[in-house]
């Protein structure tokens, strides 16, 4: 080797995203993967070499024309299907309400779902009601699913007086008893093993109650991720085990998440039954999610899922995604816009309309603003009231200690 | 009563709780079949079936994340971290999980999650068998840290910490398991005829966050915990002062009156941990003492510690506090 070659060789391997901002996007055109190419295996006799084939390829149900097919359809009635859209219209439009008030210093920080409706919608319908909700940052539209009062939700946001957690989170760290939905820890992947002993605490009371969670691609590199889906191999508690494979990390693509091509076949390795799915086709993600609670009901132990889609908006409120990605890459994605994909289903099949469509925006867009405007009586960020001072020193313990009570006097409110 | 070293005594508590509450469930590596190394969990996984006591993946981080679960949905678990060095790779579950979980859920929810884990040194097991990592956890709101010296309180102490409805980390001295150890090593007598290896059969628990006098005495206040315990009331007998020697027996949060009293009443202190001395417990309670006992002081707090270096294997003596260097401590303070 001479001195001039050392520059052209590479050390070691330093991923970058394969588009850059000023680069055209391609993820190869629409997909080759259609509905009905895979089949339904038995959930509760499938053995996790029997996925091979979901785990590599796409489980899909709506296809480019708009019309759903194939085994893994859920056959949902048209009124399941329309409540689904109107829970994803609901949360399109109440994180645009959001992001506006954090732009606007109404909330310190924001984290939209955007192009991922359907994940947390879909899925948590597919479970029972008092399953565990151990999400990731874009799954809080599992609490519209469940009822949570928006206005509360709103609260939490703002971190005002009516805060059920007294302002101690910031933003989109909902937590919710009434609904078990746990909330994230910002250092990301923890729940995912954390789920796995909540199913296992289940199983052992005999309770048929599933837990659910995610984290993204990017938190998979977490040793969490790992411990999660070990314990869960070995224990087969009933749970569901989803990395959302939005494709970005803040500003990292993919590919430094994992060497490899496929989240969804990591499973298989661990021994559990593994699928990859659609995660901008709202009937995929309720069927295969179904299918995992259908295993868990019988015993049957973890089902692993690659939810594969699109972060169509940036990581929070604090990043611009177009200094880092090309700024129109979501409309090369070859899934679509999850709520646009359900909508045209179901104006396909007579069951909606254009003209519903917009009504139906509007009253949700009414229902959010009048939610937004009730919250902020209960104080915004700009003036307040926040929770008194006084719940910086409770609930650390079950009862308030010497030393802890010692310093709330300090303060002295 | 019964006659019990602090490893019988440990596993009398585990199996009394066992048979209490169905709710408490038992795991760690190598916990069920085999009884845990040390022996602690030795025959429960036999009485009480695989579900309750069972052996967990070699992986912390994941074990104290299943307790975390198992804790929020019910259950009362009780995790053990084979040795205290290894309960790094959970430190994230523990700090920011655990113990943040009721306050950051508004109190809506909580996990009763303790974790035992043998502690210190004396068994030449070199830096990753000997460490004495409680300051790591003192330092975090919502933990309660408590460390036994022996097998009475051993057994009161565990039965109150999983009882307890915050998460504990258990601190157990392997030096002590089998005896007191009094700085010694050619010569460790076992727990028989020790006062405190009579233990209570049955259930038994003592208080959290109360200090133990071990002995009473007028001339200094001396501090420790867990096996210095034992190795400071060496150091007081060869001092011939009659010092007063307080077990902490709870670090977070401490029994700071106890501790005040007795300063105040003998005007010197002197405090004993195995852990490094920067940053460690020693200056804490040091600081503390100050504060509220700084006109009844007749000469500095002194701390007698571990270095502040990794622990050493083959001259681990010379390591930790030796009776010696804690018999010229408390004569020091006696010469302001």
């Amino acid at each position: 080797m001479t001195e001039g070659d050392k520059g052209s060789l590479e050390p070691y391997n330093v991923p970058t995203a394969p588009f850059r901002p000023g680069d055209k996007s391609d993820f190869g055109g629409p997909w080759v993967e259609q509905p009905g190419d895979l089949s339904r295996p038995d959930p509760v006799n499938c053995e996790a070499p029997d996925t091979h084939d979901h785990a590599h390829g796409l489980i899909r149900v709506l296809g480019d024309d708009d019309s759903a097919s194939g085994e893994w359809n859920p056959e949902l009635d048209a009124a399941t299907l329309i409540h689904g859209l109107e829970l994803m219209m609901k949360l399109r439009i109440y994180d645009d309400r959001m992001i506006k008030m954090q732009r606007t210093g109404k909330l310190s920080f924001y984290m939209r779902s955007l192009g991922e409706e359907a994940i947390a919608i879909a899925q948590t319908m597919a479970l029972d009601d008092t399953d565990w909700i151990f999400p990731s940052y874009r799954q809080p539209g599992a609490q519209f699913v469940r009822g949570r009062d928006m206005v509360s939700m709103i609260c939490h946001c703002i971190g005002n007086t009516e805060d059920n957690i007294r302002g101690r989170q910031m933003p989109v760290h909902y937590s919710w008893k009434e609904g078990y939905f746990i909330s994230i820890s910002s250092p990301v992947g923890t729940q995912f093993s954390q789920a796995v002993g909540v199913a296992m605490a289940s199983a052992y009371k005999g309770d048929d109650q599933a837990t659910i969670t995610w984290l993204g691609d990017g938190t998979s590199a977490q040793g969490d991720y790992h411990y999660g889906l070990n314990f869960a191999s070995v224990f087969k508690p009933p749970v569901i085990l989803n990395v959302v494979n939005n494709q970005w990390a803040i500003s990292t693509h993919r590919n430094l998440a994992t060497g490899g091509e496929n989240f969804a076949a990591r499973g298989l390795a661990y021994g559990i039954p593994s699928l990859r799915v659609d995660g901008n086709d709202f009937l995929a993600l309720y069927s295969v999610t179904k299918w995992a609670r259908e295993r868990a009901r019988a015993g049957k132990g973890a089902t692993h899922i690659e939810v594969y889609t699109y972060r169509a908006g940036g990581h929070s409120s604090s990043d611009d995604p177009s200094i880092y990605r090309p700024g129109n890459e979501f409309e090369f994605w070859p899934g679509g816009d999850p709520v646009n994909r359900l909508k045209k289903h179901l104006i396909s099949i007579g069951a909606w309309s254009e003209e519903k469509d917009a009504e139906l925006t509007q009253q949700i867009d009414d229902e959010v603003m009048a939610a937004y405007k009730e919250a902020c009586t209960f104080g915004d960020l700009a003036n307040g009231p926040f929770p008194p001072a006084s719940t910086i020193f409770t609930e650390v313990y079950e009862s308030v200690p010497w030393h802890v009570q010692e310093q709330r006097e300090e303060l002295g409110k | 009563m019964t006659e019990m070293n602090m490893i019988q005594s440990l596993n009398s508590a585990l199996d009394t709780l066992l048979e209490k509450d169905e709710n408490v469930v038992i795991f760690g590596e190598d916990v069920g079949y085999f009884g845990g190394v040390f022996r602690v969990t030795s025959g429960l996984q036999e009485k009480h079936g695989m579900h309750r006591v069972f052996d967990a993946p070699l992986a912390e981080g994941g074990i104290a994340a299943i307790a975390f679960g198992m804790g929020l949905n019910g259950l009362r678990p009780v995790a053990e971290i084979q040795f205290a060095d290894y309960i790094f790779p959970a430190y994230d579950q523990i700090v920011n999980e655990i113990a943040k979980l009721r306050h950051r859920s508004g109190g809506e929810f909580s996990t009763p999650v303790t974790i035992r884990t043998p502690a210190g040194g004396g068994i030449k097991g070199g830096h990753h068998h000997s460490q004495s990592p409680e300051s790591q956890f003192t330092h975090t709101p919502g933990l309660k840290v408590v460390y036994c010296s022996n097998p009475t309180n051993a057994k009161g102490l565990l039965t109150s910490s999983i009882e307890c409805n915050d998460p504990v980390i258990f601190f157990e001295p392997k030096r002590c398991y089998r005896g007191p150890f009094y700085g010694d090593p050619h010569n460790v007598p076992t727990w028989k005829g020790h006062e405190d290896g009579d233990v209570p059969e049955g259930y038994f628990s003592m208080p959290l966050e109360e200090a133990r006098i071990v002995r009473e005495g007028s001339a200094c206040t001396v501090i420790a915990w867990g096996t210095m315990v034992h190795v400071a009331q060496k150091g007081i007998e060869e001092s011939g002062i009659d010092a007063e020697l307080i077990d902490l027996q709870t670090l977070l949060p401490w029994d700071r009156d106890t501790v005040v009293n007795s300063v105040k009443k003998t005007g010197r202190c002197v405090i004993v941990h195995e852990a490094p001395k920067t940053s460690g417990f020693g200056a804490e309670m040091s600081a503390s003492i100050q504060e509220r006992c700084f006109w009844h002081l007749e000469s500095p707090i002194l701390r007698v510690t571990g270095w502040d270096t990794p622990f050493p294997h083959t001259t681990e003596w010379d390591y930790l506090p030796s009776p010696g260097r804690i018999s010229e401590a408390i004569k020091k303070t006696q010469e302001a």
